[in-house]
C-alpha cells in the first residue's frame, strides 16, 4: 500500500497506521504521540496530539476526510495522502491540544524528575506558547502513596492510560486505574494500595510526563547530568537489557532502553530496575545513543572532553567540586587509577 | 472525594438480594458477567442505605469475579453511585437549562434554608441531603427533582414543604414498584 | 388532525398492559415480520426513509444494512434509551405510557438484523421506567413473543433491559456499549464501527427508542406509506419534547414539515408563549444544537418559512440555522439570560465529559469557568474572543461528538447574542442578581452597549 505523508511516499503493509508509516519515513513529519505506545495494545487516540489531515482518502475513494484524524489509530489506505507538518490546520490543532494539556499542568519542571526526558516538555517546546490565557486556579489532586518504588504525581498526569494498560497487559493483578470522570479523572488505587507487582516499574518508563517517577531516583540528579549506558545482566524474570544512568561510578537509575520515540525496546522487571544499583551487577555495553537534539546529549560522548579550567576556580568555586564533575564527566565508568587522575581535572 | 477517610458499612447480602443478583447475571452470556456490574451496583446500593463503601464494592467484585479496581473505576464514573453516606432522603434537583429558567435555583435556596444546610450537604439528623444534578429528562415539567426512584415535577415551595413533611412522617415511598400504576 | 404513528393509541385506557395493547393490534408487526425474510424488512425500513431519532439523523435502514453478517458472530440490537440531552424527554414518555410498542419494535427489528440477544439500555434515573419495561418484557415473554422458537417461526430472541447510572456520555453509541459491558462510559475510537465490532466485539446496531418504535408501523403499512408522510428527506413523524416558556409543554408527535410557527402557536401544539413576555430565542433539538434568536425562528435567513424538518432547521448552516437534533424544543422569553443559559449548558458538558481525550476534558471545564466569570460580573472584554477560540479548538478535535456538542451552543450564543456578553462584561453591577433580566429585560438596556462601544 502506498501512502504519501507531507509529499514523501512509502510502501507499507495493510493494517499499518498513519503514525507508523510516518515513523518509517522519519524526520519532521512524524506526529507527536503522548498516549500512543506501540507496545501496548489498545493505546492511542486519546491525547489528540497526533492529529493529521487526510487530503485524499485513498485511490478508490479520493475524497478528503472532513475532520482531522488521530494518526495513531487510523489505518492507511492505498493511495492515501496525508498532511502532517504541511498543513496549517494540523499545526493549529497541535497548538490547541498543547494549550489544553498545559492549562492545568503545574509547570513544575524545575522540581520534576522527568524534566529533560519529558514528552510534554518537548511538545510545548515545539507547539506551545510562552504565555497562558488561562487565569483560573489550576486543578489539583490529593497526593496518594502507591508504594515504595513509584511516586505518583497526579497533578502532572495527562491521562494517557498507558500505565493502566501496562498493569493490564504486563501484570496479572491490576490494582490501579482511572477513577472519577471528566477533568477530575485521576490515576489511583482508590484505597492507597501499594502497586508492587513484578513489572509495575514499567509504568514509570511508559509515563510520558512526570506523573509516575522512580522513587529510588527521586531528586537525585537531573537526567542530563547522568550518563546513560546500555547494560545487561542475567535475569530470570525479564530480558535483563537495560539502560543504566550513571553519575561517576554510581548507578543512579535503571530504565528500559528507550528508542527515539521514547518507547522501551523491551519491558524490564522491578528487580533489575530497583534492586541493582551496584555497577558490578551489570555488564556495561557502551553508551546509549539519544536523538541529536535531546537535552541528555548535553553530556554527549562524541565530543572530546577537555578539562574544564577556570582560572579563578580556587577562589570562587570552592566547594563546588560536584558541579565541576558534572560538566566534565568521563564518557565511561572509570577504572580506579583513572579516578585518581579525574580528581585532578582530566583523564 | 477524600479517600483517606474510611467509613464502616455493615454488609448484608440477603438471600433475596443474592437471588436478584443472580437473576441480573443471567441476562448476560456466562463469560460476560462483568456486564451485570451496573445493575448489580444499583441493587446492592439500594439495600445498603444508598451508598457503596469500599468493602461493599470489594464484595461485588468477588461475586462477579472481577478485580476490585474495576468496580471502583465504574462506581466513581457514574454519578448515581454514592461513595459516601448520604441522607435518608436525597433531594436531587435538576439544574439544567429548563429547570434553571423556571427557577430551580431559587427553589434550591428555599429548600436549603428550610433544612438549614448547603447544597451537597446532609442534615445533622441524617434525614435529608440536597444535591444539584444535571438534566433528568423532565424539562417540560420544570422545576423538578428526583427522590429515590421517582420524579417530583412542577415543584413549588408549597410542594417542597409538603414533601419534607411527608418524608418526616415516613409517608414517602422511595423504591416500591409493587403497585399497579407506578408512574409518579 | 395530523397523522399519529407512535402516540396513536396513547390514550387508550390500560394500553400500558399487555392485554389491552394486544387487543388494539399490538404485536401484529411481529406476526407479519416472521413471515417475511429479514432482508425484506431491512428493505422496507430503507424505503421508509426513517432517520435515526436520537439526534444525528442517520438513515436507519442504511445503518442496518451495514451490520456484518459474514463473520458469523452473534449479532445484537441495542436500544438507546439513555435519553439525557437537556430539553429531551420524549423516549421516557413513550416507554412510560406505551412500553409494549418499544418491545414490539425491538422484536421486529432484532428479527430483521438476525439478532438473538438484544438489550434496551435505559438511563439509571428512569428507574421506574426500567421496572415498567421489565414488567412488559415479562408479559411479552409469557405471551410467547420472546424466548425460543417465537410463535413457531424457529426464531429465538432474548431481550433484557440494562440500566445506566448517570452519565450523559453513555448516549453516545460506543460509550453505551462500553457501559453495557460493565465498564466506564468512555467512547471507543471509530473505526471499527459497532456494526462490525460492537457489544463484546460482536456486530451490533444501536438505535434510539423512537426509531425502533416506528418500525412496527413501517412493517404493517410498508415503507412506501411511511415515506409519504413528512417532507423531502424528512419522512414520517417525529416526537418533539417541548419545554421552556410556552403554554403547553410536553411531548408532541408531529408530521415532519409542520411549520415552526404553527407548532409554536397553534392550540393543538404549544399554544404560544406562557405569558405576555416576548419570544427571545429557541433551541430546536436539545442543548447541543445552536440556539437561534427570535428573527431566525419562524423564517430562514432567505425569508422562507422555517419548518420542523431536518433540512429546514439546518437551513443556512450554523450561521443562520440550527439542527432538528433529538427534538428537544426549548423556548426562551426575554426574562432568560443567554449568557447564564450558555454557562448552564457549559456546566452540563463539563460535568458530563468522560475525561478521556484532552480537548474535551480540559476545554469544557475552561469554557465553563470563563462563562461563569462573565455571568458573575468578573468578565473581561477579551474573554468573549477567548470563548470563541476555546470552542473552535475543541470542535472537531475530539474522539466523540460530545466535544462538538459542548462547542456549538457557545459558538451560537456568541454569534447571535454577542451584545449580551458585552453587556455582562461592561456592566457587572447590573447582572449581580441571578434573575437580572426579569425586571429589566435586555431589550431595555441594550442601548447602553451602543453607547459604550467606542
Amino acid at each position: 500500500m502506498k501512502v504519501t505523508i507531507d509529499g514523501q511516499s512509502i510502501d507499507v503493509e495493510p493494517g499499518t497506521t498513519i503514525l507508523q508509516a510516518a515513523r518509517m519515513i522519519g524526520g519532521e513529519s512524524v506526529p507527536p504521540a503522548m498516549c500512543y505506545y506501540s507496545k501496548l495494545k489498545g493505546s492511542g487516540g486519546k491525547c489528540r496530539c497526533c492529529l493529521v489531515e487526510v487530503s485524499k482518502g485513498s485511490e478508490a475513494d479520493p475524497r478528503p476526510m472532513p475532520k482531522l484524524v488521530a494518526s495513531c489509530v487510523t489505518g492507511v489506505m492505498d493511495g492515501m495522502e496525508v498532511n502532517s507538518t504541511a498543513s496549517e490546520r494540523v499545526t493549529d490543532a497541535r497548538k490547541s491540544v498543547t494549550e489544553f494539556l498545559l492549562i492545568n499542568h503545574p509547570l513544575d519542571c524545575p522540581v520534576c524528575d522527568q524534566a529533560g526526558e519529558c514528552d510534554l516538555q518537548n511538545l510545548s517546546f515545539k507547539h506551545g506558547k510562552s504565555e497562558t490565557r488561562y487565569i483560573e486556579e489550576k486543578r489539583t489532586f490529593e497526593p496518594e502513596d502507591i508504594g515504595p518504588n513509584i511516586q505518583l504525581h497526579m497533578n502532572r498526569c495527562i491521562l494517557c492510560y498507558r500505565c493502566v494498560m501496562v498493569a493490564d497487559q504486563l501484570t496479572d493483578g491490576r490494582v490501579h486505574g482511572v477513577l472519577d470522570r471528566g477533568d477530575h479523572s485521576n490515576i489511583s488505587t482508590c484505597i492507597s494500595k501499594a502497586i508492587d507487582n513484578e513489572f509495575s516499574g514499567n509504568m514509570i518508563d511508559v509515563c510520558p510526563v512526570g506523573a509516575l517517577t522512580d522513587k529510588t531516583f527521586r531528586f537525585k540528579s537531573r537526567v542530563w547530568f547522568n550518563k546513560p549506558f546500555n547494560a545487561h545482566r542475567n535475569c530470570d524474570k525479564c530480558c535483563g537489557k537495560t539502560t543504566v544512568w550513571m553519575f561517576g561510578n554510581e548507578i543512579q537509575r535503571v530504565t528500559g532502553r528507550k528508542d527515539e520515540y521514547h518507547e522501551v525496546e523491551e519491558f524490564i522487571c522491578n528487580e533489575c530496575r530497583f534492586d541493582h544499583k551496584d555497577a558490578n551487577d551489570w555488564v556495561i555495553e557502551g553508551p546509549r545513543r539519544f536523538e541529536k537534539d535531546s537535552v541528555i546529549n548535553a553530556n554527549n560522548y562524541t565530543r572530546k572532553i577537555a578539562p574544564v579550567v577556570i582560572e579563578t576556580e580556587e577562589k570562587i568555586l570552592l566547594g563546588r567540586d560536584e558541579d565541576r564533575k558534572k560538566i566534565s564527566m568521563a564518557s565511561r565508568p572509570l577504572r580506579p587509577e583513572e579516578q585518581e587522575v579525574f580528581k585532578e581535572g582530566n583523564v | 472525594m477524600d479517600r483517606s477517610i474510611r467509613i464502616h458499612q455493615d454488609i448484608n447480602i440477603t438471600d433475596a438480594l443474592m437471588a436478584r443478583i443472580n437473576e441480573l447475571l443471567s441476562h448476560y452470556p456466562d463469560d460476560k458477567r462483568k456486564s451485570a456490574l451496573l445493575p448489580i451496583l444499583h441493587e446492592v446500593q439500594d439495600a445498603h442505605d444508598n451508598w457503596l463503601s469500599v468493602e461493599l464494592m470489594d464484595k461485588v467484585a468477588e461475586i462477579i469475579g472481577i478485580k476490585p479496581i474495576e468496580v471502583y473505576e465504574v462506581a466513581s464514573f457514574y454519578t448515581m453511585y454514592n461513595l459516601k453516606p448520604i441522607g435518608k432522603y436525597m433531594f436531587e434537583f435538576c439544574q439544567t437549562s429548563c429547570c434553571a429558567i423556571n427557577g430551580v435555583e431559587n427553589l434550591m435556596d428555599y429548600t436549603c434554608d428550610k433544612l438549614g444546610i448547603e447544597v451537597g450537604k446532609t442534615t445533622a439528623d441524617g434525614m435529608f441531603t440536597v444535591k444539584g444534578v444535571e438534566c433528568l429528562g423532565a424539562c417540560g415539567y420544570a422545576p423538578m427533582m428526583q427522590l429515590g426512584d421517582f420524579y417530583h415535577e412542577n415543584l413549588t415551595p408549597a410542594k417542597i414543604d409538603q414533601l419534607i413533611e411527608d418524608c418526616r412522617a415516613g409517608k414517602i415511598n422511595m423504591t416500591n414498584h409493587g403497585t399497579e400504576d407506578i408512574t409518579r | 388532525m395530523a397523522q399519529k404513528i407512535l402516540l396513536d393509541k396513547i390514550n387508550v385506557p390500560g394500553i400500558k398492559g399487555y392485554e389491552v395493547y394486544r387487543q388494539n393490534g399490538g404485536y401484529a408487526s411481529v406476526e407479519k415480520a416472521l413471515k417475511m425474510t429479514p432482508d425484506e424488512i431491512v428493505e422496507e425500513v430503507k424505503t421508509s426513509g426513517l432517520r435515526g431519532r436520537g439526534g444525528a439523523g442517520f438513515p436507519a435502514g442504511m445503518k442496518w444494512s451495514f451490520i456484518d453478517k459474514k463473520s458469523g458472530k452473534p449479532r445484537h440490537l441495542v436500544c438507546n434509551a439513555d435519553e439525557s440531552e437537556p430539553g429531551t424527554f420524549k423516549d421516557r414518555f413513550l416507554m412510560e405510557y406505551i412500553p409494549h410498542l418499544l418491545i414490539e419494535g425491538m422484536i421486529t427489528s432484532s428479527y430483521a438484523l438476525g439478532a438473538n440477544l438484544s438489550y434496551i439500555y435505559i438511563r439509571g434515573e428512569y428507574m421506574w421506567v426500567f421496572k415498567i419495561l421489565e414488567k412488559a418484557i415479562a408479559e411479552a415473554k409469557a405471551a410467547g413473543w420472546l424466548g425460543k422458537n417465537i410463535k413457531g417461526s424457529g426464531y429465538d430472541l432474548e431481550l433484557y433491559v440494562h440500566c445506566g447510572a448517570g452519565a450523559y456520555i453513555c448516549g453516545e453509541e460506543t460509550a453505551l456499549i462500553e457501559s453495557l459491558e460493565g465498564k466506564r462510559g468512555n467512547p471507543r475510537i471509530k473505526p471499527p464501527f459497532p456494526a462490525v465490532s460492537g457489544l463484546w466485539a460482536n456486530p451490533t446496531v444501536v438505535n434510539n427508542v423512537e426509531t425502533i418504535a416506528a418500525v412496527p408501523w413501517i412493517v404493517m403499512n410498508t415503507g412506501a406509506e411511511y415515506a409519504k408522510i413528512g417532507i423531502g428527506r424528512s419522512t414520517g413523524t417525529k416526537l418533539i419534547s417541548a419545554s421552556g416558556h410556552i403554554k403547553n409543554p410536553g411531548v408532541y408527535e408531529i408530521e415532519l414539515g409542520l411549520s415552526v410557527y404553527e407548532f409554536m402557536n397553534s392550540d393543538e401544539y404549544l399554544g404560544g408563549m406562557s405569558s405576555d413576555r416576548p419570544l427571545k430565542a429557541f433551541v430546536p433539538g436539545g442543548s447541543s444544537v445552536p440556539i437561534l434568536p427570535a428573527n431566525l425562528i419562524y423564517k430562514t435567513a432567505n425569508g422562507e418559512d422555517r419548518l420542523m424538518s431536518y433540512e429546514s432547521l439546518s437551513d443556512g448552516g450554523f450561521a443562520t440555522g440550527s439542527m432538528l437534533g433529538s427534538g428537544g424544543f426549548i423556548v426562551y422569553n426575554d426574562t432568560s439570560c443567554i449568557v447564564r443559559n450558555t454557562w448552564n449548558f457549559s456546566r452540563f458538558y463539563h460535568h458530563e465529559s468522560c475525561g478521556q481525550c484532552s480537548p474535551c476534558r480540559e476545554g469544557t471545564g475552561w469554557l465553563e469557568k470563563v462563562l461563569h466569570r462573565i455571568e458573575n460580573g468578573h468578565g473581561r472584554e477579551e474573554d468573549i474572543d477567548l470563548l470563541w477560540s476555546i470552542q473552535a479548538k475543541i470542535e472537531g478535535n475530539t474522539i466523540c461528538p460530545l466535544g462538538d456538542a459542548a462547542a456549538w451552543p457557545v459558538a451560537a450564543a456568541i454569534r447571535h447574542f454577542r451584545d449580551e456578553f458585552e453587556y455582562h462584561v461592561r456592566f457587572p453591577e447590573k447582572i449581580k442578581n441571578r434573575d437580572h433580566f426579569v425586571e429589566e429585560p435586555f431589550e431595555k438596556v441594550k442601548h447602553l452597549i451602543a453607547k459604550a462601544t467606542v
